[in-house]
């Protein structure tokens, strides 16, 4: 009994001895707002992707981030802060990305978690974002749901599915203005949105969407999908599909000799795996988006070469010439636009700098498209340019 | 040490450690145990920072759900592999009843009812015939919950976002360690609640029918209607369990509840110790540490029932004899 009440003794004396949240004291209109993982001269942020599973082929966007922190570090860091990214691997399994995410804020304690793939690994650790008010910007999806005010920790970057969804519908009506259109599509929120949009899109037009058809996630392949929609036999296929899904709708849509539709392939899908996997051949002709700066079209161009360099250099497994290397690095050099605009040096300051940039130019996006946000406007790209499949890439139309 | 004993009956008994369901008293000092590890399952939230609490947590919330299963498995002989779909259906009944508005206390008996309720639609018709049967009827279960999910959940593949319980403000306590303290005291309750049941007429029927079917008939013992309870029991607990995950994690998705929890949840089992309490424990660290099912878990696994196959409990349980004079 004497050990119990002794026991109890010490819990009450000493609440927790090592949970101590830094909070900072600086200039008043700061006082009280928290930043844990940042010094005057580190931060420490955290990335969750999945480097296995399904979508694996999205991993290479963290060595794009890994590589800008790195590039920027031996440049004397971002606004005099060394950056320590760290990444972790969710499978592209929404409950591993939340089991990362507290693993990143409570054992690593790191100031934002920058950042999180995928619609349904975002939605899931944004819930947790809130709660523990940790600044997740930057997601790599095009949900349009990252603008919503009501999380406030929480800002997208890539235009919206919605925003690319209308692109198609725009060159549609000018290219093919009595297209039939079939539809493969994922069915998570990022499938739904872009077809939704590409629906209310090209209502009451000539365009009609006459067949589309659903995939899980955890399905092995679209063959049955795409017999469907061959059977339909419209005159343009909208590919909406993550890049394993998209390869194998582009295989089979190349293999059916009879059914010879324009192939639009959205832009998440575009990766160089992809591109590697089916072959030039396969990809002659198809039409995608994009708003940053392909790494082979511009091998010329300083910014990208500067990108080229700095992935040999710090992350040698990286392929320079990937494109989903190139998006890391562009929404890593946003976050460090973000992290140099602090006004207070919080949490909170960073969330205030996300959503207020003005025109800030990034060397690797397309040339006339920018970061910008502002008050009502939370989504910082939202420019698009279209694409077509040449002979061995991708060329502006 | 000759002949090895199929169960625990017949006048000859086995040495300590040497079977499931053994009773018998290996460590002379029980409540002392007991109360030290209160006090320290107490002190815990106190002493370790918030990201290994969480995975503390979890092995409460495994403890729960391995207590379910062993009433059927180790004490009951029987074999079910859908326990983690009953642990998933627990946790999305919480995680709906939350999102609805629902306050927490409500969820925790809701996510119990729904899961005896399945339980007993599952079980009944299952424990009709033998133990095998239910282990096809449950894995068919375990395979079936996962895309249901999917299909007629909200989220669907996406997942759930749950609120999690906040820490009342007299209390002082940060979030995680409320939620700890309540996890810790549905353990207990489970814990009280399981030496009651094993205790009861149905647990001993429960007992006897494992150990010789025929004679437990013979003495009146209704086989079905037993071990259905047995298992809709058993049920609930997982149900708990699932709220209880719900609670800690605040998010739930189909994924999280596949047919590998309900086979890791019999490993951890099995590796930890049929039909002990710290059986359950030991399982329930296993299930919240081991690796997902792989090379890993499974050498283990056959590492484990090599050396002890009566689980690392019957490892322990055979010690004091095997240090004393008294060597069987």
């Amino acid at each position: 009994m004497r050990r119990l009440a002794l026991v109890a003794l010490l819990l009450v004396s000493a609440c927790r001895v090592t949970s101590a949240e830094v909070v900072v004291g600086g200039p008043p209109a700061c006082a009280g707002q928290h930043a844990d993982g940042l010094t005057p001269t580190t931060v420490r942020v955290g990335g969750v992707y999945p480097l296995s599973g399904p979508a694996s082929a999205y991993g290479a966007v963290a060595q794009g981030a890994a590589a800008y922190f790195a590039w920027a570090n031996a440049r004397g860091g971002v606004a005099g802060r060394q950056v320590e990214f760290l990444v972790r691997d969710d499978g592209y399994q929404p409950a591993r990305a939340v089991e990362e995410a507290r693993r990143l804020v409570d054992s690593d304690r790191v100031f934002a978690l920058f950042q999180t793939l995928g619609t349904p690994s975002t939605a899931a650790v944004r819930a947790y974002a809130d709660r523990r008010g940790v600044p997740q910007p930057f997601v790599a999806s095009g949900a349009s749901d990252w603008g919503d005010a009501a999380h406030p920790w929480t800002i997208g970057f890539q235009p919206t599915y919605a925003a690319e969804a209308r692109v198609y519908a725009r060159h549609l009506l000018r290219t093919r203005p009595h297209a039939t259109v079939a539809v493969l599509y994922q069915n998570d929120d990022f499938g739904r949105e872009l077809l939704t949009a590409f629906e209310d899109a090209v209502a009451g037009t000539g365009v009609q969407v006459v067949a589309r058809r659903g995939y899980e996630v955890m399905d092995a392949d679209v063959q049955a999908q795409m017999a469907g929609l061959a059977a339909s036999g419209a005159g343009v296929f909208l590919n909406v599909g993550t890049p394993k899904f998209a390869a194998q709708a582009l295989a089979a849509d190349a293999a059916m000799t009879t059914w010879n539709p324009l192939h639009l392939l959205n832009g998440v899908a575009n990766t160089p795996s992809l591109v590697a996997g089916v072959g030039p051949a396969a990809l002659r002709g198809v039409l995608t988006t994009g708003f940053y700066k392909d790494p082979v079209a511009w091998e010329d161009d300083p910014d990208v070469r500067t990108f080229a360099a700095a992935v040999r250099r710090h992350v040698p497994d990286a392929d320079p010439a990937s494109s989903q290397v190139m998006f890391g690095w562009t929404s890593a050099a946003a976050f460090a636009a973000a992290l140099e605009r602090m006004e207070c040096p919080s949490r909170e300051g960073l969330m205030a700098a996300a959503r207020d940039l003005r025109d800030v130019e990034i060397g690797t996006l397309l040339p006339g498209i920018t970061v910008s946000t502002g008050p009502g406007d939370p989504y910082p790209v939202e420019d698009l340019r279209v694409f077509r499949f040449g002979d061995s890439g991708w060329e502006a139309v | 040490m000759t002949a090895e004993p199929r169960t625990g009956t017949g006048h000859r008994r086995p040495a300590v450690g040497q079977y499931a369901g053994d009773r018998r008293r290996a460590w002379p000092y029980p409540r002392t145990a007991l109360a030290m590890a209160a006090a320290a399952a107490a002190a815990v939230p106190f002493l370790v920072p918030p990201y290994p609490l969480y995975r503390v947590t979890l092995v409460l919330v495994y403890v729960v759900a391995l207590l379910g299963l062993d009433l059927v498995t180790g004490h009951g002989g029987l074999i079910s592999l859908g326990h983690g779909a009953f642990f998933g259906v627990g946790a999305y009944t919480a995680a709906i009843l939350l999102a609805a508005g629902a306050p927490y206390p409500v969820t925790l008996p809701a996510a119990g009812l729904v899961a005896y309720g399945l339980g007993h639609a599952f079980g009944r018709p299952a424990v009709r015939l033998s133990g095998l049967y239910l282990a096809v009827v449950t894995f068919a279960v375990a395979v079936a919950v996962p895309p249901l999910i999917r299909r007629l959940a909200p989220g669907g593949a996406m997942g759930l976002p749950a609120r999690t319980p906040g820490a009342p403000s007299f209390t002082g306590l940060d979030d995680d360690q409320w939620v700890y303290l309540l996890v810790l005291a549905v353990t207990a309750a489970a814990f009280a609640l399981t030496r009651v049941v094993i205790r009861s007429t149905a647990g001993r029927a429960l007992a006897a029918l494992r150990a010789d079917a025929g004679a437990a008939e013979l003495l009146g013992i209704r086989p079905p209607a037993t071990r259905a309870h047995a298992f809709a029991w058993s049920a609930l607990y997982a149900g708990v369990a699932g709220c209880l995950f719900t609670w800690t994690t605040g998010f739930v998705a189909p994924e999280s509840f596949t047919v590998t929890l309900s086979i890791t949840l019999l490993a951890g089992l099995v590796i930890g110790g049929l039909g002990t309490v710290p059986g359950a424990v030991i399982g329930a660290v296993v299930v919240a540490f081991l690796p997902a099912p792989g090379l890993v878990s499974g050498l283990a696994l056959i590492v484990v029932l090599a050396v002890a196959p009566h689980g690392v409990t019957g490892l322990a349980r055979r010690l004091p004899s095997f240090l004393g004079k008294d060597r069987a």
